[in-house]
């Protein structure tokens, strides 16, 4: 298999792989997240760059993707959602993506429009995950489109998909991996996971059906308590630790803004650290760390588990 | 069977302010038989929009006609020929409270006349007379995969339609769409296909739907055989 990104040469030369995020806003200036990107850096491989999360009707992934890329010199994981675009437009973004040097696609479904901040919109759904997955590798392999129209110049690049590993019952979850893996899935990131039972039951339904795609596990370090709380209370089907989210509100109680700060990068490097160990001693190929604009801490946490900090 | 709703009173009365002779024309079909567009119904909108009329002072009392009639199926064009060539022509405007597609064929037939909707057209459902309640069950999608779903659609029942579910947003097989009141589709046919021991087909990976299947308009056409009448 041929690599075409720095990612999917890292995670075919067996490293374990750290991949980021990064989230551009309803704003046409992308000085914040390109600055965000830079510290990120020879730590992480790679950065997703999500596409209109939570159904937000935000700047287009595929711009700050390319912009990311070239002006912070980081890899970017281009996001692609089903939820806003039909087959012909999902396939104009992949020929764009590739013209622009793009090496990754995370295939996703998207969240169901009426949930966004455009509620009213047309949701689209022409395909889902595991049809752009089947379209992006018949447009790289085959070099032909989902009609089988043929390509002049065809994309070279990867695509990777989306599995929660807090789904219940997680069978389900885990048969549509499958059927990602079938559509040629070439890596996958997980949602949000804080224990380890979470990763072992994964990897064990995951094996019971020979799936062999590269999973890399969704971490989330919390900033402060408010992105805890709000994450606990909003993200379906996924709560943050009770203990750990008792220790994040008596650091928000700390009046010193240095302080607090610094105990809130104590309390995630602890907490995620040993996270990070247990995870890397599983059968996964690498971790996805989602803490967007906390770049501090991605560092941190990436150097002290490869023994640089 | 198709579920209509009928529309608030004063949108009706609106949509009607210039009528004074009108036939209130209920369909003892779908709409008739979980009593929203039947007889009765047609009998009472009918005097509703008489008093509402009479209130608004719109029209000269002695001008006004409001009656109500009703026909077996408004969406078959020789019933409502056969039911309204003798009555039709005391009208100006019809009000229909039928699905859309009951509206148009009495306008089809009867181009002369204004035909309006008292009804929204809401869905192909499913009747529950002991919680009295409607659930849409079928797109009329051109292309069933109901075999290979445990008999539950994913095209009507999944608010994404997709072909290859579940997603992201269900918990404990509830849909975030609706607020987790709706179940996920995809863990319906998930829990049904297990329970038969057909999983392999859950397995199946779905390609994309040829969409020009259900393309609007659509027509089968020379397709109904009658062995007798119209009925």
């Amino acid at each position: 298999m041929e690599a075409y990104s720095n990612l999917m040469q890292e995670i075919l030369n067996g490293k374990f792989v750290f991949t980021g995020e990064l989230e551009p806003e309803k704003t046409t200036d992308l000085n914040e997240l390109v600055e965000g990107a830079k510290p990120l850096v020879g730590y992480a491989v790679a950065c997703n760059v999500t596409d209109n999360p939570q159904s937000m009707a935000y700047m287009s992934s595929l711009v700050a993707s390319y912009l990311v890329q070239r002006d912070a010199g980081m890899e970017t994981i281009y996001q692609l959602r089903c939820s806003d675009r039909n087959r012909l437009a999902l396939t104009a973004d992949v020929l764009g993506a590739a013209a622009l040097g793009l090496k990754n696609i995370l295939a996703l479904t998207g969240d169901h429009v009426s949930l966004g901040d455009n509620p009213g919109a047309k949701a689209v759904y022409d395909l889902d995950a595991v049809l752009l997955t089947y379209m992006i590798r018949k447009m790289v392999d085959e070099g032909v489109d989902l009609a089988g129209k043929p390509i002049h110049e065809p994309p070279k690049l990867h695509v990777g998909v989306a599995v929660n590993p807090n789904a219940d019952p997680l069978e389900a979850e885990i048969i549509k991996l499958k059927r990602k893996e079938v559509a040629g899935a070439e890596f996958v990131q997980t949602q949000v996971v804080y224990e380890m039972e979470k990763v072992d039951s994964l990897f064990e339904i995951y094996n019971q059906y020979g799936i062999k795609v590269p999973v890399l596990i969704g971490i989330f370090p919390m900033k402060n308590y408010g992105v805890a709380d709000y994450f606990d209370k909003n993200i379906p089907g996924v709560s943050v630790p009770k203990e750990l989210l008792e220790i994040l509100k008596m650091a928000s109680e700390i009046t010193d803004k240095k302080e607090r700060k610094e105990k809130y990068l104590e309390i995630n490097l602890e907490y995620f650290e040993n996270f990070v160990r247990d995870i890397m001693k599983s059968e996964a190929k690498g971790v996805h760390v989602m803490a967007v604009g906390y770049e501090q801490m991605v560092r941190e946490l990436i150097a002290r588990v490869r023994g640089e900090g | 069977m198709i579920v209509v709703e009928q529309k608030p009173l004063e949108d009706i009365l609106d949509m009607v302010k210039d009528c004074d002779r009108m036939l209130v024309l209920g369909c003892d079909g779908c709409s008739g038989i979980y009593q929203v567009g039947g007889e009765k119904q047609a009998e009472m909108l009918s005097s509703m929009l008489r008093m509402g009329k009479k209130t608004k002072g719109e029209n000269k009392e002695g001008d006004l006609k409001i009656e109500a009639s009703t026909v077996l199926r408004q969406c078959d064009k020789e019933i409502v020929r056969e039911a309204l060539e003798g009555s039709i022509g005391g009208y100006d405007a019809v009000l229909s409270m039928a699905c859309g597609a009951g509206v148009q064929t009495v306008a089809e037939v009867f181009p002369e006349k204004l035909v309006h909707p008292a009804v929204n057209t809401k869905f192909i459902g499913m009747q529950d007379r002991e919680m009295g309640d409607l659930h849409e069950r079928c797109r009329a999608c051109g292309d069933c995969i109901l075999a290979e779903t445990g008999g539950v659609c994913p095209i009507a029942r999944c608010a994404k339609s997709l072909l290859n579910g579940p997603c992201g947003g269900q918990v404990e097989g509830k849909c975030e769409v609706g607020g987790y009141e709706h179940d996920c589709a995809w863990i319906l046919i998930y829990n049904k296909l297990k329970e038969f021991e057909r999983l392999d087909q859950f397995l199946k990976l779905r390609l994309m739907r040829d969409n020009r299947i259900s393309e609007s308009p659509r027509d089968l056409k020379g397709s109904i055989k009658y062995s007798g009448g119209g009925d």
